[in-house]
């Protein structure tokens, strides 16, 4: 049975319809790219999944819990790791996630064993009381999916997790996903502009424009349905959504984005 | 901890949350829940305590220059107590609500780092983080009033010690703490943009704070001005405060009316923060 399920899933922002009658159907343990140009809807489509957004019309299983209807259980059962920086870095690395384990009721005798366990994990350990205002970029990526991973959840989500972030950075959290998959079965839905990231991590990936699937399948499929041998994903991504060249966002999204990447590079 | 051991503890973590529907249990999460987003708050102060004497700069001035300058010049009756002593209660309430009023102004940074958006994913109640929040304005503000007794103490004001007074003045502080932060984190939850949110907390304080009955009794106001500063909760929380701080002070509402009022503000601010503040991120 599917962990992720969409049906119709819709949400419009006044005239405008961010994600059209989405219908997704993701298996335990995938790991599940969506990529398209800024715009395309992905990180609409996150935003109802992660109960953070009421969609307008359709609907949505998530861990086997309704997104409308049972949010409370969506949330116990799902992390997220946000597009901006959401370490508060006025607080050390510990901090962050003692609130957070906290937060997700974790049993007070666990909480520093957990903590401790997930700083370890994306190898924090040793920066642990530092502030994050100290932090690299990758580190902070790191310390957010620590963070996002100290209940254990079933379904991880993880809205463009490398952008602004430097080759080295983005190879480890490459590895701190495909561990996480190996170790614990977690299923893993992100959404990337990097062809490369979704190439190497993904089984599956879904090619998103103006809030429509345009194209899915394993990356190798993809490839293979353009025709042409050699062919990257890159080409894939520009053969289905290479008609328009406004294509980038809005002004305000613009800003959001590029103010993201400079406070993680 | 090795990565392998941590199947044993998913297994443990699966009962615990199966206890999430006893009632007493419930609430004992939702309170604790309110305790670490004050928690939170309180352990960026302990890193960064500045702010905290930043704010102490004005309510000084108010009382060393405003106080004492207009102490002599008696223009303002205020019965058989001094002008200075009448206003230090109702400065301790404009330093609460200031500091309280652009609370709203972090909650909007939070959502632009991205911050709230992990908050709001979390098994978290709505209430509990916008009461949490209010709690952690109230820790703020008893700080203030910390800062307030001490020149109060300076400056000669006639100050009831007695505990249980103490603890009402603490207890008002907290009250009009959650009041104004709550009021102004529904109103970053309607704005949504930090520049029309300082336009607009610049525009909401002064008619508080003039509109009430901290700085001269409500009684030489103009009619219109009257019937403003009664509905005002401020004034609820300054006539409370001189009540409670003052040695010989006495309430013009009445303390039971007082403290009716500020509950029944709280409450209803926090249910309608409670609902608003999802939708800040959308």
């Amino acid at each position: 049975m599917a962990i992720i399920e969409t049906q119709s899933l819709t949400r419009r922002f006044g005239t405008l319809t961010a994600v059209d009658a989405l219908n997704l159907s993701i298996e335990p343990g995938e790991m599940f790219g969506l990529l398209g140009p800024n715009g395309a809807g992905k990180t609409t489509t996150i935003k109802m999944l992660t109960t953070l957004l009421l969609p307008t019309s359709g609907r949505a299983r998530v861990a086997g819990y309704d997104i409308i209807r049972q949010p409370a259980d969506v949330r116990r059962a799902i992390g997220y790791v946000p597009q901006m920086v959401s370490a508060d870095g006025t607080l050390t690395g510990y901090e962050n996630l003692l609130i957070f384990a906290r937060l997700y009721d974790i049993p007070r005798a666990e909480q520093k064993k957990r903590v401790r366990a997930a700083l370890d994990f994306v190898g924090l350990g040793d920066s642990a009381d530092k502030l994050v205002r100290a932090y690299s970029g990758g580190m902070i990526r790191r310390l957010e999916i620590a963070q996002s991973l100290l209940h254990h959840p079933k379904v991880l989500f993880l809205d463009e997790p490398t952008v602004g972030l430097d080759p080295n950075a983005r190879r480890a959290i490459w590895g701190h996903l495909e561990e996480l998959r190996r170790e614990f079965g977690t299923t893993i839905l992100l959404t990337t502009h990097l062809m490369e990231e979704a190439d190497r991590l993904c089984d599956r990936v879904a090619i998103m424009h103006l809030g429509r699937v345009v194209a899915i399948g394993t990356p190798a499929e993809l490839k293979a349905s353009i025709g042409g041998n050699g062919a990257t994903l890159d080409d894939v991504f520009v053969h289905y959504t290479g008609n328009t060249l406004d294509s980038g966002g809005t002004y305000r999204e613009t800003i959001r984005e590029r103010r993201t990447a400079r406070r993680l590079g | 901890m090795r990565l392998s051991e941590r199947g044993a503890l998913r297994a443990g973590l699966a009962d615990q949350v199966q206890g999430h529907r006893n009632p007493l249990a419930a609430l004992g999460r939702f309170v604790y829940k309110v305790l670490v987003i004050a928690e939170l708050d309180a352990r960026k102060l302990r890193h960064d305590p500045t702010e905290l004497f930043m704010r102490a700069v004005q309510p000084t001035l108010w009382l060393l220059v405003f106080g004492q300058v207009f102490t002599r010049v008696r223009a303002i009756p205020t019965g058989d107590i001094r002008y200075l002593d009448f206003m230090a209660p109702g400065i301790l309430a404009q330093s609460v609500l200031f500091i309280s009023i652009f609370y709203g102004i972090s909650v909007i940074w939070e959502r632009d780092l991205g911050i709230l958006h992990k908050f709001l994913v979390s098994p978290t109640p709505r209430t509990a983080l916008v009461l949490g929040k209010a709690l952690s304005a109230g820790v703020r503000g008893l700080v203030q009033g910390l800062f307030i007794y001490l020149l109060a103490l300076i400056l000669g004001v006639r100050v009831n010690w007695h505990p249980l007074a103490l603890a009402g003045v603490l207890l008002t502080v907290m009250l009009g703490a959650a009041i104004f932060s709550t009021f102004s984190l529904i109103i970053a939850c309607l704005v949504k943009t930090r520049e029309r949110f300082m336009g607009i907390g610049q525009v909401l304080t002064m008619p508080l704070f003039f509109a009430s009955n901290a700085i001269y009794p409500i009684a030489i106001m103009p009619g219109w001005l009257q019937v403003i500063s009664r509905v005002n909760p401020l004034s609820y929380q300054v006539d409370a405060l001189r009540a409670l701080m003052l040695a010989g002070g006495v309430s013009g509402f009445g303390l039971g009316m007082d403290f009716l009022v500020l509950f029944a503000v709280v409450a209803a601010l926090v249910g309608i923060g409670a609902r608003l503040y999802p939708t800040i991120v959308t």
